[in-house]
């Protein structure tokens, strides 16, 4: 009797296999444990992205909701960080206005200067000296934020009086580059370091989809009598914009949440400056970093918010990076 | 326009080996001429010496002339970019422009090589669509992507875009290796009408298309793989299939190797 159970329970086992729910692969074979195995992993770290995403959402918008519902001032126009005040009364214009305009500063000034470095490897430079080239950028993304916060705030910042001198001189009519001789803790130059800080990332993956532009596409312009600049502009760039887009996305990313080079940089006040060059303003992940130590229970749940608003605004520069993209895809080199 | 070719003693490597040994023909002005032989034997590298293509690829380099009509294409301070602008090619895969649209896919060349108004754009790309045997096909999606067309279709969009300038020679390298019988024809067809306006000249696997399209069929061997690659003959195509003067082109087309 234990026999005949025994053998005939694994029998029936493969026949429902097939026809299992939710399984049409096994229509085709039997599946195998490796399959199975691997089909579970790869499912389960998938769910578990979903599930981490949602549990910091969540966490963020509970702790975000108690604080600006004691909130006695409108949290996205007040000029004003102080949550444990009676009243309290905090708003993150400042914050909002300081990582924004920095990170543009940061995605304007590194933006070009990654993409020519990626086009010099990959289409200028003898091979002996792009791999280095690359590699060394490559040890640049390696660096430490807290080592580039350290180097702004010794070298970077003292030598950029010129800098700043000759922008007032030129530009400062337009009254967004004027200085007034304050020290250089400004929004400008966390922008500089931010946009040395993002350089590697935008460089190393703008290098390799420049890198992966057919040759028959290369081929086509230089057959045409195109020049290599011309065979770059048409070929090599099209096909590469869209991973362009996203590679300064990732850097914009970073950008927006970098947090100690700021901290270390910039001499944080609450107000917005019109300005560039003067002194003061701040980021969310840096008056985050530099409150939260002292921070009350009230004053946690205040910075919470501001993170979270934070959170929104990398996800839509995502999406709009997406959306980019998207718009571009059938112009894209995916389906040639 | 049409130019005649006139090569001789011509050597191509890549970096220090050498892929085709002292090779001499003309090539007549409206006139097609094939190539044809065994694959590795330096039929396509040869092709890509006349619009110097050839030194494009890391290591290639090339000695020896190549004249077309009374300029050496490889003469001192000739600029290859300007050889290419003058001598068009297309290519085995259709490689249309992926990012521009059908009219900006033919309009390319003579964007490249200056300024031009918008309705003399349109006349060329509409004279080049119709040289190209695809203006009724595409008239109405001129602004969609070049690689939404079919791949045959893509090949004359090549050939289209290669013709709006005007060259003196056409290279074709296989032009119909990945397209589909009926697509072949097309092409094929076409061939017989553009030698009408310019030199052309095709490598092609297909010894039926050879026999086909040219007037004149070159026939290239190498001794072994790792040796050279050379110019066994070159004669008019119905004696290249009917009565070769060489043993080996006769075993080559009747099937006996390669």
């Amino acid at each position: 009797m234990d026999i005949t159970t025994d053998t005939q329970k694994p029998t029936p086992s493969p026949a429902p296999g097939p026809t299992g729910p939710g399984d049409q692969r096994a229509a085709r074979g039997a599946t195998r444990p490796g399959d199975r195995i691997f089909l579970g992993l790869s499912r389960g770290s998938g769910i578990l992205v979903l599930v981490i995403m949602a549990a910091i959402a969540a966490f963020l918008t509970y702790r975000a909701i108690l604080a600006i519902s004691k909130d006695e001032a409108n949290f996205f126009t007040t000029f004003e960080w102080n949550p444990s005040g009676v009243p309290a009364e905090f708003g993150i214009a400042v914050l909002a206005f300081g990582t924004i305009v920095s990170s543009i500063i940061a995605m304007v000034i590194a933006v070009p200067i990654a993409v020519g470095i990626a086009l010099f490897i990959t289409h200028y430079a003898p091979r002996r000296l792009g791999g280095p080239i690359a590699y060394v950028i490559d040890l640049l993304a390696a660096v430490p934020s807290i080592v580039y916060g350290l180097w702004g705030a010794l070298v970077l910042v003292p030598h950029l009086n010129g800098l700043y001198g000759w922008l007032d001189q030129y530009l400062g009519w337009t009254g967004i580059l004027e200085w007034n001789g304050g020290a250089p803790r400004s929004l400008f130059t966390v922008g500089i370091l931010l946009a040395i800080m993002i350089l590697p990332i935008i460089t190393n993956v703008s290098r390799e989809v420049f890198r992966q532009v057919p040759r028959m596409h290369e081929e086509a312009a230089l057959a045409l009598g195109a020049t290599r600049w011309e065979v770059i502009r048409m070929s090599v760039i099209p096909f590469g914009r869209s991973g362009v887009i996203s590679a300064s996305m990732l850097g914009l990313g970073r950008a927006l949440g970098e947090t100690m080079a700021v901290a270390m940089v910039l001499s944080p006040t609450f107000d917005i400056s019109p300005s560039l060059l003067d002194p003061g303003g701040g980021t969310f992940a840096q008056n985050i970093a530099s409150k939260f130590n002292e921070a009350t229970v009230m004053g946690q749940d205040a910075l919470i918010a501001s993170g979270l608003v934070l959170f929104v605004i990398t996800l839509a520069v995502n999406g709009a990076a997406r959306m980019i993209i998207a718009r571009r895809k059938e112009y894209s080199g995916a389906n040639a | 326009m049409a130019k005649r070719i006139d090569v001789s003693g011509l050597n191509a490597y890549y970096s220090s080996f050498l892929a085709i040994e002292d090779i001499s023909m003309t090539v007549e002005p409206r006139s097609v001429t094939a190539f044809i032989g065994p694959s590795g034997c330096g039929k396509s590298t040869f092709l890509r010496t006349l619009n110097r293509m050839h030194e494009v690829t890391p290591g290639g380099r090339v000695d020896g002339k190549v004249m077309l009509d009374d300029e050496n294409l490889y003469g001192a301070g000739i600029d290859p970019v300007a050889v290419r602008r003058e001598v068009g090619m297309v290519f085995q895969r259709p490689n249309p422009f992926p990012t521009m649209s059908v009219y900006d896919n033919v309009a390319a060349g003579l964007r490249l090589n200056g300024k031009y108004k918008k309705s003399q754009l349109d006349d060329v790309v509409e004279k080049s669509l119709r040289g190209a045997n695809l203006w009724n096909e595409v008239k109405d999606r001129l602004n969609k992507p070049g690689s939404g067309l079919s791949g045959g279709q893509q090949q004359r969009l090549c050939i289209a875009r290669a013709i709006a300038v005007e060259p003196n020679v056409l290279l074709m390298d296989e032009p119909c290796s990945a397209l589909d019988p009926i697509s072949t024809l097309a092409i094929e067809d076409l061939i017989g009408e553009l030698k009408e306006r310019f030199t052309i000249v095709i490598v092609t696997h297909n010894m039926q298309q050879a026999a086909r399209v040219s007037d004149r069929t070159a026939f290239f061997n190498l001794a072994a793989v790792g040796q050279p690659g050379k110019l066994i003959e070159i004669d008019d195509t119905e004696r290249i299939f009917s009565n070769p003067s060489v043993q080996a082109t006769e075993d080559y087309i009747s099937g006996r190797f390669g």
